[in-house]
């Protein structure tokens, strides 16, 4: 399988801050993400997950390393690569249709056939009778999906998605995974998705990484198919509480837990 | 007792306990207004000030009749429509002009500034914001002469236009250029790095980030800036038209003064009121139109 993004020895120093010694964000990251993987990436606060997004989002240039586009550098954000982000984002003078097509409006595409387009993308995410919904008025798992419609309306080869579900309650965070899921399963994008959620990564991922801090750096990595558990059963909640799953969860859980102790230590 | 207006009546947006100033103050309002118009007619009615200091409502009333040549106008009317043959009053007005002529000719000085301070000061304003040489070049000059008053530099105005009309624009033009410049440079810091990441990350060229994201966040404070420059606007008008103008509410006013004509000063002063609060108004129509989204989002 070929390659979509690969990062090549990626490191991130932030300079020094008064009195304070540089920060080793990113020590070293190899990764390849291949076609049609959905791949979550799980750890403490400061392990450089965000900052790993950004860089390959093109909105961090790395100290060193690189990160290739199907083998090209990449040397900034482009449309090649859709960004889902924690807040929202969208822009609030424009409708729920008007954010879908922004992208296409930036391409030039003509207004009819990026209507046509951004109307596939809000029957995807399931918002079709929102079209002229000023997005103020959306609850904040329907502003997700419209960010998630608007990022595929520009039909990038990679989603790159920052703790997109971090801010919504329990309810709206479990039936926006399995959207996520169910798109991804439809449009076939590379995702590369962020979360503090240990459940939500092991649901989603066809593979896990987890990253540890100070340096930032991944330390584990599994191959998961809970996913497709998902998609034969359509049962979510099942899948989640099979025995296999608990265990895995533990595992994880552990790890965690284990690098969060050991780096308290002296 | 309970008087009704100013019992704590629910207002639109669901009260919050302890949430400060809650209620609507309207009434409140409209009874405030009535009790100082009350206490005017009260107080000249008595005579227990002078009319000199203070002169009676209805004499205001009759000069606006006067200087504004209701009975002219409104005999031209009948005749118009033939309702008679010709016209029998004159119309005086104050200066040498109708009151309408004073108005428009504010009117014109103050909408004039403001038009050109807007296309300048929004541009600038927006440079200022997006580009650290912008901002080096304008923040001094502006952040100095800001807080100067304008009659302080009036003469200079004067020295450098002459007595026209450019020297009084110029004046008006500077009360309300600071004010937008610097609510548009804030108005910048209100769109959020994400937004401009979003935009990026879709294929955005920088260009097309100032035009279609970061000018439309910035609009509410644009909007906001115009306001504030309007009000500075109307202050200054009376110190521009000082020096050398024939017409304007300011000139009705500052002639009135050397007359000791208090009636006709507290005219002028009511005039300029109710024009500026008519445009303030219509900028909160026009904001709600332009940025409904202000405040929630």
């Amino acid at each position: 399988m070929t390659a979509v993004i690969s990062l090549n020895h990626v490191a991130m120093v932030f300079p020094a801050l008064q009195g304070l010694g540089s920060v080793k964000a990113l020590e070293d990251v190899n990764f390849e993400f291949r076609e049609n993987e959905f791949v979550v990436a799980l750890g403490a606060s400061g392990c450089g997950k965000t900052t790993l997004l950004n860089v390959i989002a093109g909105f961090l240039p790395p100290t060193s390393g690189q990160v290739l586009h199907k083998g090209d550098p990449i040397s900034g954000p482009g449309r090649d690569r859709g960004v889902v982000f924690q807040k929202h984002a969208l822009l609030p003078w424009l409708n729920v249709i008007q954010n879908t097509e922004f992208g296409l409006k930036l391409q030039g595409v003509a207004s009819a056939e990026r209507r046509i387009r951004a109307r596939e993308n809000l029957a995807l995410v399931g918002l079709s009778d929102f079209e002229n919904y000023p997005i103020y008025q959306l609850s904040g798992g329907m502003q997700q999906r419209v960010g998630l419609a608007r990022a595929l309306t520009c039909d990038p080869d990679m989603l790159l998605m920052d703790e997109p579900l971090g801010a919504l309650d329990a309810f709206t965070r479990e039936n926006m995974q399995e959207l996520i899921l169910d798109v991804w399963q439809k449009t076939r994008k590379v995702v590369f998705f962020i979360t503090h959620s240990v459940e939500e990564a092991l649901f989603m991922a066809t593979r896990l990484v987890v990253m540890s801090p100070r340096p930032g750096r991944i330390t584990h990595e599994y191959k998961l198919d809970f996913y497709n558990q998902y998609f034969e059963s359509g049962n979510a909640r099942q899948v989640k509480s099979s025995a296999e799953f608990i265990a895995m969860r533990e595992e994880i859980l552990s790890i965690i837990y284990g690098e969060e102790r050991s780096g308290l230590e002296p | 007792m309970n008087l009704g207006i100013f019992s704590r009546r629910k207002s639109e947006v669901v009260d919050q306990y302890g949430a400060p100033g809650r209620g609507r103050s309207t009434a409140i309002s409209a009874v405030t207004i009535v009790i100082i118009l009350g206490g005017w007619w009260l107080a000249t009615q008595l005579e227990l000030i002078r009319p000199l200091f203070l002169p009676a409502p209805e004499m205001v009333i009759s000069k606006f009749n006067r200087i504004a040549c209701t009975d002219y106008y409104f005999e031209q009317l009948l005749v118009l429509i033939g309702a008679s043959a010709a016209v029998t009053s004159e119309c005086q007005g104050f200066s040498e002009h109708a009151l309408h002529e004073h108005v428009l000719w504010s009117l014109y000085r103050v909408f004039g500034s403001f038009f050109l301070a807007v296309i300048t000061a929004v541009p600038i304003g927006i440079a200022m914001g997006m580009s650290r040489y912008a901002r080096g070049v304008f923040d001094p000059p502006i952040e100095f002469y800001r807080p100067i008053p304008p009659l302080a530099y009036l003469p200079l105005t004067i020295i450098w236009f002459g007595i026209g009309e450019s020297g009084k624009l110029f004046l008006i033009y500077l009360a309300c250029f600071a004010p937008i410049a610097i609510n548009a440079r804030a108005g910048v810091r209100s769109v959020s790095i994400e937004q401009i990441h979003a935009a990026y990350s879709m294929g955005a060229t920088s260009q097309q980030v100032i035009r279609q994201v970061v000018i439309k966040a910035a609009l509410p404070e644009i909007l906001t800036g115009m306001r504030v420059a309007i009000a500075f606007g109307w202050t200054t008008l009376v110190a521009a038209e000082m020096v050398a103008a024939k017409a304007g509410i300011g000139v009705m006013v500052l002639n009135a003064a050397r007359f000791l004509a208090t009636d006709i000063v507290f005219l002028g002063i009511v005039v300029i009121g109710a024009v500026a609060f008519i445009f303030d108004l219509i900028m909160r129509r026009i904001e709600r139109a332009l940025v409904p989204w202000k405040g929630k989002v």
